[in-house]
């Protein structure tokens, strides 16, 4: 148990099947990954290898088959469904490709909306993701609606609320792949910079290899296997085309 | 989070209207549709609710409802006053006539013949002239809105004795004459009566004159109103009437119900104004529960990024119930308000509407269910989400 408190995340073995019989497929065969504490870890590989899958048993938001899974030293498919709810609340940040930000409210609440699920008053949840937009660059659009602000801008929204509860673990799924090189770059160089640090650790799946070089680690997966795990000194120095927006 | 959930519901406009519409629609239409039901069941039994003095009616015992009544002997009014406890008991005449007005045309009157003494049972409310103007010889009460149309007169008429092209109407006054069964009856009054099922024009007179235009008949006591000695129960005073005369007396409330049942059984109102209401719930139901359900479904994917947030299927719940509800009461609000406006809009006409405080409480009912009912499938949509669909495209 010590040394699984050593990494964030720890797994052996999972395995994932969607469906039975003849119609069955094997998402995962059998991951073996380690997560050490403050890395940014990128899961690459082809299209339908599994690495959606992969993350959301790891954010506790899908059961695997089989195998053992342990994030931040408890393994969320042994807790209770409210418990589960709860702990993926208090320790977890989620960055979609599509956003999924509520089209009917303004920035600040959208960013508020983990520390109000998590019970917090409206007044300190609003003032928190006012403080969170103004690190992620856009205090000016705290009372915008996601429906007025560029993809980039909606992101970077997308990230404040990610990590307004000071989640130790962040996941996110192809965080830049809706956006254009440049923005690319300053999303994945503010969740490096905001996110990173040592009581933390940041899963991002990815097939941009634009962004290759702010990770610690990249784990290459195929077919449900990780494939090649390649560590790197991590270059957080943002590599744009044009002028910064 | 309530907040949000009220944000997200009012936030898309056209689904928000859709929703409001459906429900408004239903509590309308349930709400108007109850209330003319009401209004026209309370039409029947008018001319019992008009006649307030007594508080017990005596009928010949095969009497079902006041619009259809058996005559008694007049010997049946003695075994009435004999019974103890009744303070006092009057006739009354009520026969629907045949009257021809001065120009000869033909009417069928309904003829109200009061106690020659008492004069009880008398109009609610006279327009012009009074009661006791009917010990007047030949004297009769017209109701005021038959004296205007279907007894008043034309300035002019053709060869075929229709009224000519540009006629006025000339209403019937106090001084006219009119015949009944080829007696003569003077004006002496107006009044104002309920309208009641019984569409013809109502005239009232003396008991004593009105047996004069009836037929001559063994039997001509249509009624005897009868009135309970002061601290006695009507209702038990009645049991006695009927037990001790074998006649049939009813207090003026079981009177009032008889008459209702009678309709709702023997006629399509019931029938035709619950389709009506049926329909408004069911349309109800399709509108704002397909709106609902739709808009539910548009905002699944933010209900999934939710759970996957920290969101438990229990909160989830509460927010889509929360925005159920509320649409529901301001749409109920709306529908009921529009009924009451158009119920004010009646209040001058012939229209029958009488919304009385359970009809808001059936039309609350009926948009709960509706509520309940749209907000269900959505619930279910809600507690099968899997938060690992916020990952899929
Ligand atoms: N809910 C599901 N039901 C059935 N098959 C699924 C489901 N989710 C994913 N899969 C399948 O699992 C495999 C891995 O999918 P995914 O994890 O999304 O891959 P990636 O994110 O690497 O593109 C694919 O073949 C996909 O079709
Ligand atoms: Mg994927």
């Amino acid at each position: 148990m010590a040394e699984a408190k050593a990494f964030a995340v720890r797994t052996h073995g999972v395995t994932k099947v969607f469906g039975r019989g003849a119609a069955a497929v094997h998402a995962l065969r059998g991951i073996e990954l380690e997560v050490p504490w403050g890395e940014l870890v990128m899961l690459v590989g082809p299209s339908g290898c599994g690495k959606t899958t992969l993350i959301s048993i790891l954010a506790g938001i899908l059961d695997r088959t089989e195998g053992e899974c342990q994030v931040l030293g408890v393994d969320p498919q042994h807790l209770r469904q409210s418990t589960r709810t709860r702990w993926r609340g208090e320790n977890v940040g989620f960055v979609f490709q599509q956003f999924n930000l509520i089209p009917a409210l303004t920035a600040a609440e959208n960013v508020a909306v983990p520390l109000l699920l998590l019970g917090h008053p409206r007044r300190k949840a609003i003032a928190a993701a006012e403080a969170q937009l103004e690190r992620v660059g856009i205090a000016d659009k705290r009372k915008v609606r996601p429906t007025q602000l560029s993809g980039g801008q909606q992101q970077r929204v997308a990230i404040a609320r990610a990590l307004v509860h000071e989640p130790r673990f962040v996941v996110c799924d192809e965080p830049t792949s809706a956006l254009d090189a440049d923005n690319g770059q300053i999303v994945m160089g503010l969740l490096a910079e905001i996110a990173m640090r040592g009581d933390r650790a940041l899963v991002v799946v990815t097939h941009d290899a634009r962004i290759f070089h702010f990770a610690d680690r990249i784990v290459r997966m195929d077919d449900g296997l990780v494939a090649g795990v390649r560590t790197q000194t991590a270059d957080r120095t943002l590599k744009l085309h044009s002028h910064q927006p | 989070m309530n907040r949000i959930a009220i944000k997200m519901l009012v936030g898309d406009v056209a689904k928000y209207f859709g929703i409001l519409l459906g429900i408004t629609f239903a509590a309308l239409l349930i709400t108007q549709q109850s209330s003319i039901f009401v209004g026209l069941m309370s039409r029947t039994y008018a001319f019992v609710a008009d006649t307030s003095l007594p508080d017990i009616w005596v009928t010949d015992p095969e009497v079902k409802y006041i619009d259809e009544l058996e005559p008694m002997q007049s010997t049946a009014l003695d075994r009435v006053r004999g019974v103890p406890d009744v303070q006092w008991a009057v006739p009354m005449y009520k026969a629907v006539l045949r009257g021809r007005l001065q120009n000869g045309t033909f009417r069928s009157v309904i003829v109200v013949g009061l106690d020659d003494a008492t004069l009880i049972g008398g109009p609610p409310k006279m327009v012009e002239g009074d009661l006791g103007d009917l010990r007047r010889a030949d004297g009769v009460i017209l109701d005021v809105v038959s004296a205007r149309t279907r007894l008043a007169r034309y300035s002019a008429y053709d060869a075929q004795g229709n009224p000519a092209k540009d006629a006025e109407r000339i209403p019937m006054a106090v001084g006219d004459t009119l015949q009944i069964n080829d007696r003569r009856a003077v004006v002496v009054g107006l009044c104002e009566v309920t309208r009641t099922f019984q569409s013809q024009p109502v005239i009232y007179t003396t008991y004593t004159r009105a047996l004069s235009f009836a037929p001559p008949e063994r039997k001509q006591m249509s009624l005897i109103l009868a009135k309970a000695a002061d601290g006695v129960d009507p209702t038990a005073l009645s049991d006695r009437i009927t037990a001790t005369t074998s006649l049939r007396a009813r207090t003026a409330e079981q009177m009032q119900w008889d008459t209702i049942l009678y309709y709702l059984k023997n006629t399509g109102i019931p029938i035709n104004f619950g389709i009506a209401v049926l329909l408004g719930f069911l349309v109800g139901v399709a509108i704002a529960g397909q709106t609902f359900y739709n808009f539910t479904l548009d905002n699944l994917r933010y209900f999934g990024a939710l759970k996957a947030m920290g969101g438990s299927t229990w909160l989830l719940l509460r927010m889509v119930l929360l925005q159920a509800l509320l649409a529901g009461a301001i749409g109920y609000g709306l529908g009921v308000g529009l009924a009451a406006l158009f119920g004010i809009q009646a209040g001058g006409t012939e229209l029958a509407f009488r919304m009385t405080w359970h009809i808001p409480a059936i039309s609350a009912a009926a948009v709960a269910l509706i509520c309940a009912l749209s907000s269900l499938v959505s619930m279910i949509k809600v507690i099968r989400l899997e938060p690992a669909v916020v990952f899929r495209g």
